[in-house]
């Protein structure tokens, strides 16, 4: 590995999902060159926006792909995986509800004031997680087993076991499209996240010290770091995403139903970092890749939505590509892959030098 | 026990192993609460029907319960097992209306390898991705579920009940345990009733004791999750050894289908939904750890029937609302977490990431 | 081959990128012996010890065993367990959650069920035979450190070994343990088994072995009978008289006694891992605690710098009394610490050279006040001018540096801090000559420009060059305090034995 520095060796980890995410727009292209047709048409309530597949993919993966971030995060830290984001998410979302409902009317203020109290009660949750992973040395999935298992439960009970509605333009206009602005919301509320991120590693040092606590614990504290405010850090970050995403959600339908609200995106979040390049086992991160996997995932099943694929059976591809991203990504596939590429190119010689020793 | 083996046993007699301990407990407790159910609901909970209703509607989650434990105890994770049991469901049920009709008992017996095949698949595939590519298991049997949900799904979107004969008579089949019934009103003795997927789950659990207890592979698994370099320093073949582990729980969420499938004979999609979660919660309460190396079928066993209590109690109680019974699952969780956390710590160890979770050999905690 | 000779390596070579570990060494053990190996750390012993295990593969050399014609071909640990060499590793092999019975047992046994009562009444049989006081039954995770060693030493007698390896087996085991375990080896001794014994503690050494031999820097100094090598010479041979290979110490530089004002003071400092001790260091004095690994010397620089948890003593600080209690306080009072394990507690091993060495700086920065990528890039840019390190790029991991430039880097980091006090420990185990001159030379430069440093090295030598007080520990007590004229080679090492010349 001393020759000339790759082309592909800057993009790292994002290689392989960077590949990935390229053979599917190939493949669509291939398939449907009108499959990334972009039209205007004016929806119901009035407002021109953007249609066609590729608005759809970016719109509908805003939840997953602000979650994947957050899951970035607690995963770099704590090397685990919080896997109760759904379910906090829909006490997130049940919160919000009954803020607004409240409130009485909804307004903007009510709305803001509904986001940061649901965002304040999601930040409790989560660092109950993280208090169980970072001060009580529960593993990350079993922690989080707990609010996974109930906190849809709560989310039912906060409302009074009731699916309650929002009939709103604003709220319409936070789900949808705003007024004059041809692309859907929710794209803005990912952008709106990655740049709140962007801005606390900006003024903090939570990336420098996410990323050493996660490869090294110990050395980490001999560096003067605090491992544990540094976890409960990310679970607090981690909440932030999950009320935003939940807000999103509600939102999106104008209605909260604690059942289906971010309903099983805790695996497709784990997927995306994963995809992403990001080790499972905590350390190095990178945000850009968790975001590009929840996109791939997204992009997967909206070409096989394309493809007439029944929305139910999208499952079983979507586990047929993952494995076969994750075998590409695997190291031993890998390692292997280089040392048969190697006997193939050596094989000559070696076999003469062997032929020599006998 | 004889005599003479019990005075061996007095003499030496060891403390409790921390698993040991973490199964008493949870034995206590389930005795415990089925104490109070007796007293204080009444009715139901007093006649020894009870139990065999929880036997009979949980058949299949104490298999795969047994099914986590094995994988666990090994420091692994498998969350396919509740969609294993969705595809094998719907996968018999089809079959079952197709041909098997006119073939009469054979029918039933192919049906059984059916399920126990789909189950082997999933275990040998995984197996082979966790083992010798060693992948995380997380993602591989996360993607696992998915296939088999996927899969259930492209074989049938509507349920399927199943129309045979063969198969039917054998769902009705109870065995009769007079001694255990009760009297009705009308002085007739109703005996308490098990079906046959209780038998099978109850043999199950027996079978995996024995085989983890004295099978010289079920304990390369506990040596496997108790310390991996060890286990390989001790001359165990590691990937041999995990791979199978995946394997038999495979087998056994096949297994698990068919038991489903004898207790509510029809394929649906949303059979057996999140039961993985449950599985996992199950081993916990009974005292199987994450991080490996630790844990007992006849705990998970346990684990089971307390998770299956609560929701009994709560079905019967004026609570009865999907969302108490939930958090009473979480709060039992959280009790038993702690607790484990607890116990772990007062013996001077931390609860530690299993192996699998670690990708960088530099990374010590 | 000697005819009593149980294992004889003849010519053994090792190389690793960019060190020779092990060059021509060799090694015979003789059938009922207990024979120590010893040399300080990069001595090659652990390479010698993975060779003959099968851990690593000999570039060249041989290996003939007792009973087996020609060379043994030992390629991975399970040849070696075949060939009758057996290996108790400082940290336990066996599995904690087992019973004692059950690792005697598991992974040798053909049958495809356990026999327990058989397994039990054998290994009954076994530790009542070598006096270990466990049950069968027990598991092992109850039972103390140095039974989990010898239970582990009693499976290996159980499958026949003709050669059993001790690899710092009394590290972790107090005195009545190692008494213990020093019975059961003369008991194996007796019974014809070969003992490899490798410890950094010298009592031990004349305590049970037969035959001592000594590696040096990858090289063999010698074989000697145990008796007729006295303490001071075997030390004198671990850490070499020979000065020639390396520059005199006019070239280094001019040792610093410091200014007359104390710098950091310690009384009655203790944590878990040290028994208290005082301390004192003046303003740009370079001192050093000094005494053979395991003499305590590394866990009571740990305390000062608040690394393991502090237990008692008080601390004033250019007079001031200050409380330190973890690593954040130290560095808050201008103290680093370069940690003696590089690999375990100094290199961040994912994170690219510039975010290790301005790792520690940006701590002390504060969590609100993040540096910038031009300025991190300046910071690295410069130190990796100053201390020369060799990298690819800034962004390269540090895990793909040498040892010796992943040294530099952590020791960057701390520079770049600008402490007051700086305490290395180790900091050149494990580097080439040309860099342990250069950190030599750093050291004396920081010192001149008024900063304290605590050094810590193996290699006597090197602290008579850089330290103008050395601080002895034997047996994790401090037994000496030498200066001046003190100061030679003999004097402290007489210290180190604490035996008479």
């Amino acid at each position: 590995m001393h020759g000339k520095k790759k082309w592909y060796a800057s993009l790292g980890q994002l290689l392989i999902p960077l590949v990935a995410m390229a053979l599917l727009i190939l493949f669509n292209l291939l398939r449907d060159p009108g499959f990334f047709s972009i039209g205007l048409a004016t929806n119901s309530s009035g407002n021109r926006v953007l249609t066609g597949n590729i608005i759809s993919i970016i719109d509908s993966a805003s939840e997953l792909a602000i979650i994947s971030m957050g899951m970035t995060l607690v995963t770099a830290a704590c090397g685990g995986q919080d896997i109760s984001v759904g379910a906090v998410g829909a006490i997130s979302g049940a919160v919000f509800v009954k803020v607004l409902q409240a409130m009485g009317s909804i307004s903007v203020g009510s709305v803001l004031l509904g986001l940061l109290l649901c965002c304040l009660a999601t930040i409790l949750f989560k660092l109950f997680n993280g208090t169980l992973v970072a001060v009580f040395h529960i593993q990350p999935m079993i922690a989080t087993l707990i609010l996974y298992s109930c906190g849809r439960s709560i989310a039912y009970w906060i409302n009074g076991d009731a699916t309650p509605q929002l009939n709103s333009p604003i709220i319409s206009t936070i789900g949808m499209t705003l007024p004059g602005i041809p692309v859907p919301t929710p794209i803005f509320a990912v952008i709106l996240v990655g740049l709140l991120l962007v801005l606390v590693f900006r003024l903090t040092t939570t990336q420098l010290y996410t990323q050493t606590v996660g490869i090294n614990q110990g050395a980490a504290r001999l560096n003067g770091i605090h491992p544990t405010a540094v976890k409960l850090l990310s679970f607090a970050l981690l909440g932030v995403c999950v009320s935003v995403a939940a807000v999103t959600g509600v939102c999106r339908l104008g209605q909260l139903n604690h059942k289906t609200l971010l309903a099983d995106i805790e695996m497709d979040a784990i997927l995306a970092v994963a995809i992403g390049g990001n080790s499972l086992g905590g350390g190095r991160f990178r945000l850009s890749g968790s975001i590009l996997g929840a996109y791939i995932i997204q992009m997967l099943t909206t070409t096989l939505y394309a493809m007439n694929v029944a929305p139910v059976n999208v499952k079983a591809y979507k586990a047929v590509v993952i494995i076969i991203i994750v075998i590409a990504g695997s190291p031993v596939v890998k390692s292997k892959l280089t040392a048969l590429w190697a006997k193939f190119r050596t094989g000559k010689s070696d076999s003469i030098r062997r032929k020599e020793a006998d | 026990m004889t005599t003479v083996s019990r005075a061996k046993a007095e003499k030496h007699r060891e403390p409790l192993t921390d698993a040991q301990l973490l199964m008493t407990i949870s034995i206590c407790i389930f005795a415990a609460m089925y104490a109070m159910a007796m007293l204080l609901m009444g009715g139901g909970f007093r006649k020894a029907q009870m139990v065999f209703d929880l036997l009979n509607d949980n058949a299949y989650l104490i298999i795969i319960a047994c099914a986590l434990t094995v994988v666990m105890i090994g420091g692994g994770i498998n969350i396919s097992v509740g969609g294993v049991i969705g595809l094998t469901v719907m996968a018999c049920a089809i079959f079952l209306n197709s041909s098997g009709v006119e073939n009469g008992p054979i029918s039933v017996t192919l049906t059984l390898l059916l399920a126990l095949g789909i189950g082997l698949a999933f275990g040998i595939l995984q197996g082979f991705l966790v083992s010798y590519l060693e992948i995380q298991p997380f993602i591989v049997t996360l993607a696992g579920m998915f296939l088999a949900r996927g899969l259930t799904t492209m074989l049938s979107v509507n349920p399927v009940k199943v129309s045979s004969q063969e198969f039917l008579s054998i769902v009705q089949t109870k065995i009769l345990i007079p001694w255990l019934g009760y009297t009705a009103k009308n002085g007739n003795l109703i005996p308490a009733k098990m079906e046959i997927g209780a038998l099978v789950a109850l043999v199950t659990v027996i079978f995996m004791y024995l085989f983890l207890r004295y099978a010289r592979l079920g304990r390369h698994i506990y040596a496997l999750g108790g310390n991996q370099q060890s286990a390989l320093m001790l001359g165990i073949n590691v990937r041999r050894t995990r791979f199978l582990s995946y394997m038999i729980s495979g087998l056994l969420s096949g297994l698990a289908g068919f038991v489903f499938l004898m207790h509510k004979p029809a394929g649906n999609a949303s059979v057996a939904m999140r039961s993985e979660m449950d599985a996992i919660a199950a081993s916990i309460i009974g005292g199987t750890l994450l991080t490996g190396g630790m844990g007992n079928v006849i705990g998970t066993f346990f684990g089971t029937m307390i998770l299956a209590t609560i929701q009994k109690i709560i079905a019967l109680s004026p609570l009865n609302q999907s969302w108490w019974q939930e958090m009473a699952n979480g709060a039992l969780l959280g009790f038993f977490i702690m607790l484990q956390s607890i116990v772990l710590s007062s013996r001077g160890k931390k609860l530690r990431l299993p192996a699998w979770l670690k990708i960088s050999h530099q990374k010590t905690d | 081959m000697q005819n009593d000779a149980v294992l004889t390596m003849r010519g053994i070579c090792k190389s690793f990128p960019g060190t020779k570990a092990l060059d021509h060494v060799d090694f015979t053990l003789r059938k009922g012996e207990i024979h120590a190996l010893m040399g300080e750390n990069g001595a090659g012993k652990s390479t010698l010890i993975k060779v003959l295990t099968g851990v690593y593969e000999k570039d060249s050399g041989s290996i003939q065993m007792e009973g087996i014609q020609g060379d043994a071909h030992i390629h991975s640990p399970q040849d070696a367990q075949k060939a009758g060499i057996s290996t108790v590793y400082q940290e336990i092999t066996l599995c904690p959650n087992l019973t004692v019975a059950e690792n005697m047992f598991i992974g040798r046994t053909a049958s495809a069920f356990v026999h327990w009562k058989d397994y039990e009444k054998r290994t009954d049989g076994i530790l009542q035979s070598l006096g270990i006081p466990a049950r069968a039954k027990q598991e092992l995770s109850r039972c103390s450190l140095a039974v989990q060693q010898m239970v582990a030493i009693a499976r290996a007698v159980d499958m026949q070994c003709k050669v059993l390896i001790l690899d710092e087996p009394t590290s972790s085991l107090d005195e009545k343990e190692v008494a213990m375990l020093f019975d059961l080896m003369r008991d194996l001794k007796n019974r014809g088994v070969g003992i490899v014994f490798v410890t950094h503690f010298l009592e031990q050494v004349y305590e049970v072995s037969d035959r001592i031999t000594v590696l040096r820097n990858g090289e063999l100094v010698g074989e000697y009978p145990a008796a007729a090598l006295p303490q001071v010479e075997l030390v004198a041979k671990m850490m070499g008289k020979d000065l020639n290979e390396l520059e005199d110490l006019a070239q280094v530089g001019q040792k610093s006694l410091g200014s007359r004002e104390t710098l950091y003071e310690a009384q009655g400092l203790s944590s878990t891992e040290s028994r208290p001790f005082d301390f004192v260091i003046r303003q740009g004095e370079v001192n050093g605690f000094t005494g053979l690994l395991g003499s305590g010397r590394s866990e009571s620089v740990r305390a000062i710098f608040g690394a393991d948890r502090v237990t008692g003593g008080r601390i004033k600080i250019k007079g001031k009394p200050v409380r330190i209690t973890r690593p954040h306080d130290a560095m808050k009072h201008g103290i680093g610490y370069l940690p003696e394990d590089r690999k375990r507690d100094g290199i961040i091993a994912d994170l690219s050279v510039r975010e290790n060495i301005i790792l520690a700086m940006q701590v002390m920065k504060g969590f609100f006040h993040p540096m910038s990528r031009s300025q991190m890039e300046k910071f690295a840019d410069e130190y990796i001018q100053a201390l020369k390190i060799k990298t690819a790029s800034q962004d390269t991991p540090i895990r793909s540096l040498s040892g010796g430039n992943q040294q530099k880097v952590i020791l960057a980091r701390w520079l770049l801090t600008h402490p007051d006090y700086l305490i290395l420990d180790e900091p050149t185990r494990g580097i080439d000559v040309g860099t342990k001159l250069e950190i030599q030379k750093l050291v004396l430069k920081l010192a001149e420009e008024n900063m304290s440093v605590t050094f810590i090295s193996s290699e006597i030598e090197e602290m008579l060059r850089v330290c103008s007080r050395l601080i002895v520990m034997r047996d994790r007590k401090i037994v000496g305090e030498l200066t001046g004229n003190e100061l030679t080679q003999s004097q402290v090492m007489k210290t180190i034995a604490g035996g008479e010349l």
